[in-house]
């Protein structure tokens, strides 16, 4: 089993020296994962189709960080497209620019949100924006949709207009705009009734009332969680009444969000708000990087990727390779280099990030590379005298005895440190000046300790 | 004589081949000879593959399903539709053991149903329509309104009461939903319900803290009647993709579901995720919503829906 497991730590230290630019073989091999992640996310298909073949032409040929594997990177590039196609670092906010009153229109599939986020909206440009803001429900078919919105405008202090008895949604949206013009409102928020894109009659009518009102903003209300039907259902109202920008709802859920993609790259019109959560105050301004990572799913690749990066200082990771080198590696610094692989965290999820964890993730388990193995490892060290960890050798039974005693651990926990620490030195001579540095930079410390003994 | 078998088997299943309909040939052509049938090309299984991703299979069941059918081999001039049909009658298959209505026992005094799912799905919709099929069958209904946190939920199910001619328990904004179906339990056993339809919040199952409350419920349910909730239905929104699968895991870990309503498929999402519902979980879906009407709530009917997901014309 250690045979195997230092194979394959070889074979990957190999790997990463080798490589230097992402080849087209790379991308095949991932582009199929790439794309299966994002299906599960429920990207439309159209989408997840056209978007590997940009990734493709576009990853190839490019310089893979030293860090990192091919695999790791061109998840990476993914991730940076996501980021961009979801509309990169641009912010959001509504249009105000219109004669008062501006009018804003919420509109989707039935029960995904609308008159939630109305009511959002309304306490976020009053509380935000300083203005006085109309709500009115055109929805004369959800038995007490009409009450929600009222209730809603209650709790938030928001004013939301009467409601008549019989009256048709286009004539709602004319009484609104009429008493938000005549009272002075800055803003009315009109809040329609659910209706599926494949429903002429009710597109029809919200066609209309567009038509009518010509709002300022058009935004359709969309469950986050929404399947494939994403893309239909965007560029039907798109087509129909020319959406200003979307708003993804139930965020606060565990769904990957797929949808959202679908949406951006078949209407190419904004998100602007993520709904998360039931009260009014949840909501929030888009954020790419926040949806991309969870619809890539993938973001904890990308994260590790990046803070290994930055916690491993390359100085002190060269200037333990140096030492390394020259024979000179004591337990002392063998203790900092776990120092710095307990801060970088979540050490399983760095293990997930060597390139081929699968494989080698049980064994290195087994092998007590875990939180609990490095804190009783840093024990052990720390219950040695200096003069013992600038010389091992000194380390006779009954000083491994008093070691084990007082670090909480077992004589055979000393033994096994020991045989690392030698092993490391070992693994120095016998693999030069190749094949080191890479794991050095992936894990910030020497191979070794990734390698337990194999001889005795 | 072995050639002489062989020209029997041959001459056997060709006189069989023209005797049977078009959909039976494939079971011949799985074991007949080799030469004169061939397998699909990629293109062909790619587009089947899509068509049942667009559907919302999932990925794995999707290429599960292509596979299969991948293994198969055909007559040359099959047709295009013919495979959707194979592959339709495949899927149907594996749906036709979870289409189930509800069972009613006449026994249960009332028979109690909790219903529960993620916000919007549809539940306080689903609860009118079953209310109102079972008044015109001359059950007695009462239902509890016990999402007492979404803005004008009471108003909206008292709505619901008054169109299917149920009686409704109802109580404050805000009041303990556990506490109010206590009530209405001690209620209805007094005064001979056949059927209490419990209506509840909706709520994202990664809630911990709402999933709690909704378990809370069951064990007051359970304090009066040990052997209710009678059935525990989660109300899933056909336009929902893959979240599906982890909504009924963890709503069927908190409560126990014992049975599904899909909602929605009057749109033109498929809904097909519920073919990976019935391989993983086999549960029942008792029903599926249409529309928003009091009428629009159908039995689950398998083939239908296999036809709709493959776009195959129904009677194709
Ligand atoms: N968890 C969560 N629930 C939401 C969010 N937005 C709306 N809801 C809930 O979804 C359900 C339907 O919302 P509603 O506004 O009535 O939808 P409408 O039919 O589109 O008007 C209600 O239970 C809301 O509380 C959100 O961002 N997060
Ligand atoms: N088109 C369509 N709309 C439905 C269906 N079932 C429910 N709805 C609508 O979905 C929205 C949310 O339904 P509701 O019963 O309030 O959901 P709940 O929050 O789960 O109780 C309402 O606008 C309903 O009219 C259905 O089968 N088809
Ligand atoms: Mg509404
Ligand atoms: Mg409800």
């Amino acid at each position: 089993m250690f045979q195997s497991l230092s194979s394959a730590l070889e074979a990957i230290s190999e790997k990463l020296e080798k490589r230097s630019a992402i080849k087209k073989a790379d991308v095949d091999h991932e582009i199929e994962k790439i794309k299966t992640a994002l299906l599960d996310a429920d990207v439309a298909i159209q989408v997840v189709d056209s978007f590997a073949e940009k990734i493709k032409a576009g990853s190839i040929g490019q310089e893979v960080l030293r860090s990192v594997t091919p695999g790791q990177m061109i998840i990476k590039v993914v991730y940076d497209q996501l980021v961009e196609l979801l509309g990169g670092e641009e912010k959001h906010e509504l249009n105000f620019n219109a004669a008062p009153p501006v009018s804003i229109v919420l509109a989707g599939l039935q029960g995904s949100g609308k008159t939630t986020t109305a009511a959002k909206l309304a306490n976020r440009i009053t509380q935000l924006h300083k203005k006085k803001v109309l709500m009115a429900s055109l929805d004369v078919y959800r038995p007490a949709a009409q009450q929600q919105l009222q209730q809603l405008g209650k709790k938030i202090d928001v004013n939301v207009l009467d409601p008549i008895f019989g009256e048709k949604p286009t004539a709602i949206s004319s009484r609104a705009i009429k008493a938000g013009r005549i009272e002075g409102y800055d803003v009315v928020i009109l809040d329609t009734a659910g209706r599926l894109h494949v429903d002429e009659t009710l597109m029809t009518e919200l066609q209309d009332v567009c038509h009518y009102v010509n709002p300022t903003e058009t935004l359709l209300v969309v469950d986050s969680m929404t399947g494939q039907d994403a893309v239909n259902l965007a560029s039907e109202f798109n087509d129909k009444i020319e959406l200003s920008g979307i708003a993804l709802t139930r965020v606060d859920g565990d769904a990957r969000g797929g949808a959202a993609l679908s949406m951006r790259a078949i209407t190419g019109k904004p998100i602007k708000f993520l709904g998360v959560g039931e009260s009014v105050g949840d909501l929030d301004t888009f954020d790419a990087k926040r949806v991309a990572s969870s619809i890539l799913g993938m973001g904890d690749i990308v994260g590790l990727v990046e803070k290994a990066e930055t916690v491993v200082n390359q100085e002190e990771a060269e200037k333990t390779t140096k030492k390394l080198l020259k024979g000179q590696f004591t337990l002392d610094d063998m203790a900092k280099q776990l120092g710095q692989v307990k801060k970088m965290g979540n050490l399983e999820g760095l293990i997930n990030m060597l390139p081929g964890a699968k494989k080698i993730k049980p064994k290195l388990l087994e092998a007590n590379v875990n939180e609990q193995g490095i804190a009783r490892q840093e024990a052990i060290i720390k219950s040695m005298t200096i003069a013992e960890r600038r010389n091992p050798k000194i380390l006779n039974g009954s000083r491994r005895r008093r070691i084990a005693k007082g670090s909480g651990t077992t004589v055979q926990d000393v033994n096994r440190l020991l045989k690392q620490y030698k092993q490391m030195l070992l693994m120095v001579k016998k693999a030069g000046k190749k094949g080191m540095k890479g794991l050095f930079d992936m894990t910030g410390m020497p191979p070794g300790e990734l390698i337990p003994p194999r001889f005795n | 004589m072995a050639v002489e078998e062989s020209y029997k088997k041959n001459n056997w299943f060709q006189q069989l081949k023209a005797g049977l309909d078009k959909s039976r040939t494939r079971v011949a052509g799985a074991i007949t000879d080799t030469f004169s049938k061939r397998k699909l090309d990629q293109g062909a299984l790619g587009e089947l593959e899509a068509i049942l991703i667009q559907g919302d299979l999932g990925v794995s069941m999707a290429s599960k399903l292509s596979n299969f059918i991948g293994s198969m081999r055909f007559d040359t001039e099959v047709s295009d539709v013919e495979i959707r049909r194979i592959l339709s009658e495949e899927i149907e298959s594996i749906l036709t053991p979870i289409a189930r209505p509800i069972q009613l026992k006449p026994a249960n005094c009332p028979h109690v149903i909790l219903v529960c799912g993620v916000n919007g799905s549809g539940k306080t919709t689903t609860i009118g329509k079953l209310a109102f099929k079972w008044r015109t069958e001359g059950k007695a209904v009462a239902l509890v309104a016990a999402d007492t946190f979404r803005a004008a939920a009471v108003d909206q199910l008292e709505i619901w009461a008054e169109r299917s001619g149920c009686s409704i328990i109802s109580g404050k904004p805000g009041a303990d939903p556990a506490g109010l179906v206590f009530n209405a339990l001690e209620k209805t056993h007094a005064d001979k319900t056949d059927i209490l339809i419990v209506d509840t919040a909706g709520r994202l199952q990664n809630r911990k803290d709402l999933m709690d409350e909704l378990e809370k419920i069951v064990r007051v349910i359970k304090k009066i009647n040990p052997d209710a909730p009678h059935d525990t239905i989660l109300v899933l929104d056909a336009t929902i993709g893959q979240n599906t699968i982890n909504q009924v895991e963890i709503f069927k870990e908190a409560v126990n579901i014992s049975g599904l309503v899909l909602t929605k498929l009057d749109g033109s999402a498929k809904g097909g995720v519920v073919v990976a519902l019935a391989e993983k979980f086999k549960l029942p879906v008792h029903a599926v919503g249409i529309g928003e009407g009091i009428e629009d709530l159908q039995p689950f009917h398998p083939r239908g829906f296999c036809q709709s997901l493959l776009g195959l014309d129904i009677g194709d």
